[in-house]
């Protein structure tokens, strides 16, 4: 067994201070990198791929067609006109469809916002590809200004049968701050 | 060696110096007693303002703080260091030892928690208020929408961390190295078991709290995102973080106690515990489990179903350690001589009032059912019925049981008796309406409720103040039995009890077991 001191109520407690600096350093070095793999892996909180997916050419599946509905919503004091031009869409799998969101910036200010997408059902979102989103990148708006933000997507055509339905949600917020201070890196 | 027996320094400076375990006991345990009573009081703000319904005495944002307050004070003031304060007077006494392992750091791990809990209650009165999250400090809310003040509270999280941690340390020093010759760990007082596993469990889970703070810190000052959607992070990753240790912790709470009833029990039923190694092993059960059932305090946040079966099974099987120990109290007063002295009194409602927030946490581990049950009333009655009729409850049945030891003066018994039946009403009475309300949909941390949960409200408000008012019978009666009770110098205050605390003489002197006894 290692040894730490001589004496043994120091060694005890040697190993046992070993051990509490072990287990802070377990939540940041195990816990959070685990939950976001964790994330990834199963898809929970619905969480869709973070960079573009590179499309891989398939046949469209015509047998089927599936319901995309947009859903838009902003974050708490986010004073952003933000929303979908289109809330619902009927897409084949496979096929690579386009739409556009808009935002206008109403306040004085320039801005910079972030959105954030989730999948509803959840076990859609492996399912659900974007080749181009503007959730990749933040988006900055001159004061009273707006901009259209395009949207281009693949839904995998060994999506499972039983899901009919997906809905992608987008919460807008405000990163100003967090853009200004540019150490915003995790 | 004669020359160096002495007694305690004089004067206030031997208060702040001492390294001696039953000063350091004392400290703690009149420390927590002061929060208790503080947190205590907090609870008579939050129920004098829910006797009515509708907006009565306080603003709903002081309400937040009240019960955010409540629960840190309660939990981290008053429950944990009192049983702090009974393993550093009984563990040494218990093994045979003539001290804790690191008599400084002892006094500094003590020392460490006044003035953070007068920092963590100065908060009250900074701008913005106090932190008002809930115990449980959720983020965003312990974060973006924040008081100024949160930053003072993660500090003093991180200083009572580190007290906890210290204290852990040195009662494992202390058991692993300091036992009397012959008292082999299948030998200890099942006190000192339950202490030693409890003591490991903050060693692992503390620095959790600490880490979870520390990013709660760099959220809200150094601009990074761990528990912020638009950064990338995740609010729900606070959750794992925080119930990662918040499982554990509340094992760390009720382990003591555990250790407690099963040192009273057999005292008063004149038998030895029945199925002492199951006891430990189940102890230890316990312990490992609560390291894999976090997430049943979060099953609404959207887990896959096998996450939700995981943690449902896995919670349901804590039941099984615990039916263990309840079924070995109980058997061990089958055909005892038994006799109802207030510390068998405190015991009796301890193990009637556990087993029924037993047996409602096992209901709230069923995950499906738990979506109803989930943020009401009724998991505000479970975890009281753990924390205070567990917890509390048996630590008041220590103080009974050991005052006399300590102080060399027995507790006036009517007394003692009155303070009983008194807080054991006022209990129920503030408790048992909780389940129906949280049942009928009254969600917890509510200012304001609809009109049909009055009249239960009132009647919970109503048993609150008694279970508060009996708690001043307690502080007479032990302030009584220190200045004024019988002395008594028998080695033996209880004539059932075992254990090496027993054969010294009362009241305990201030140094004991310099020469290790014999365990036979």
């Amino acid at each position: 067994m290692l040894q730490l001191s001589k004496n043994p109520t120091i060694d005890t407690a040697a190993k046992l201070v070993v051990v509490t600096v072990a287990m802070f350093a377990f939540v940041f070095v195990v816990m959070v990198p685990l939950y976001d793999v964790l994330c990834d892996a199963l898809g929970i909180n619905g969480k869709t791929n973070g960079e573009a997916y590179i499309a891989v050419n398939v046949e469209v599946d015509t047998s089927r067609e599936i319901k995309i509905q947009f859903v838009a919503s902003n974050n708490a004091g986010m004073p952003w006109a933000f929303g979908p031009t289109v809330k619902l869409m009927r897409v084949n799998p496979g096929a690579v469809n386009d739409t556009v969101f808009f935002a206008s910036n109403p306040t004085q200010q320039a801005m910079v916002a972030q959105a954030i997408p989730s999948i509803s059902p959840a076990r859609a979102a492996e399912y659900f590809h974007k080749t181009e989103c503007f959730c990749f990148n933040q988006q900055p708006l001159d004061g009273e200004s707006s901009a259209e933000m395009p949207l281009q997507f693949i839904v995998d055509q060994d999506l499972p049968d039983d899901i009919k339905t997906i809905t992608l949600s987008y919460t807008i917020f405000d990163v100003t701050d967090m853009a200004n201070s540019a150490v915003a890196s995790r | 060696m004669g020359d160096h027996h002495h007694g305690p320094a004089k004067g206030l400076t031997r208060w702040i110096t001492t390294t001696n375990h039953k000063d350091i006991g004392t400290m703690y345990l009149w420390f927590s007693f002061s929060m208790f009573i503080l947190g205590g009081a907090f609870a008579m703000i939050i129920r004098a303002e829910l006797f009515q319904p509708g907006m009565q005495l306080i603003e709903p944002a002081f309400f937040n703080q009240m019960t955010t307050m409540h629960g840190l004070v309660m939990v981290f003031g008053a429950i944990m260091p009192s049983f702090v304060g009974l393993a550093n007077w009984m563990i040494p006494m218990m093994i045979g030892a003539p001290d804790m392992a690191l008599p400084r750091m002892n006094n500094l791990s003590f020392w460490i928690l006044p003035p953070t809990f007068l920092l963590l209650a100065s908060t009250l009165f900074m701008e913005g208020g106090a932190p008002a999250a809930g115990w449980t400090f959720y983020a965003p809310l312990s974060t973006t929408y924040a008081p100024p003040s949160v930053t003072f509270f993660i500090f003093s999280v991180h200083l009572l961390g580190v007290s906890s941690i210290m204290g852990s340390i040195n009662i494992i020093a202390t058991v692993m190295n300091l036992r009397a010759p012959g008292m082999t760990y299948m030998k200890m007082p099942l006190f000192v078991w339950t202490w030693l596993i409890t003591a490991f469990l903050l060693v692992a889970v503390m620095p959790v709290l600490a880490g979870a703070v520390t990013m709660m810190l760099m959220d809200v000052h150094f601009g990074t995102s761990f528990f912020s959607a638009a950064g990338g992070g995740d609010p729900v990753l606070f959750q794992h973080v925080f119930w990662f240790f918040g499982h554990p912790e509340v094992y760390i709470i009720i382990l003591p106690a555990f250790g407690v009833v099963s040192q009273i029990i057999p005292t008063f039923s004149r038998k030895r515990l029945f199925g002492y190694d199951s006891m430990v092993y189940a102890t230890a059960s316990i312990a490992f489990l609560s390291f894999i059932v976090w997430a049943h305090h979060m099953y609404t946040v959207g887990m896959p179903v096998a996450g939700e079966l995981f943690f449902m099974y896995a919670t349901m099987l804590i039941a099984v350690p615990t039916g263990v120990k309840v079924f070995n109290w109980v058997t061990t007063m089958w055909r005892g001589a038994m006799t109802f002295e207030t510390p068998m009194m405190f015991c009796f409602g301890f193990l009637i009032l556990f087993t029924i927030g037993g047996f409602t946490g096992l209901m709230l581990a069923i995950a499906p059912a738990d979506f109803q049950y989930h943020d009401s009333y009724f998991v505000v009655a479970h975890f009281h019925y753990v924390m205070v009729a567990g917890a509390i409850f048996s630590m008041t049945a220590a103080i009974y049981y050991w005052l006399p030891k300590w102080c060399g003066r027995m507790y006036n018994e009517k007394m003692g008796q009155a303070h009983f039946w008194v807080s054991f009403v006022g209990f129920n009475l503030a408790f048992f309406p909780q389940h129906f309300v949280g049942l009928a949909g009254m969600p917890r941390r509510i200012p304001d409720y609809a009109l049909q949960f009055a009249d239960f409200n009132m009647l919970s408000s109503i048993g609150a103040f008694i279970y508060g008012a009996s708690q001043i019978m307690f502080l007479y009666n032990v302030i009584a039995t220190i200045r004024s009770g019988t002395p008594t110098s028998e080695e033996k205050t209880w004539e059932g009890a075992e254990g090496l605390e027993w054969t010294i003489p009362t009241p305990a002197p201030y140094h004991t077991f310099e020469t290790p006894p014999a365990v036979k």
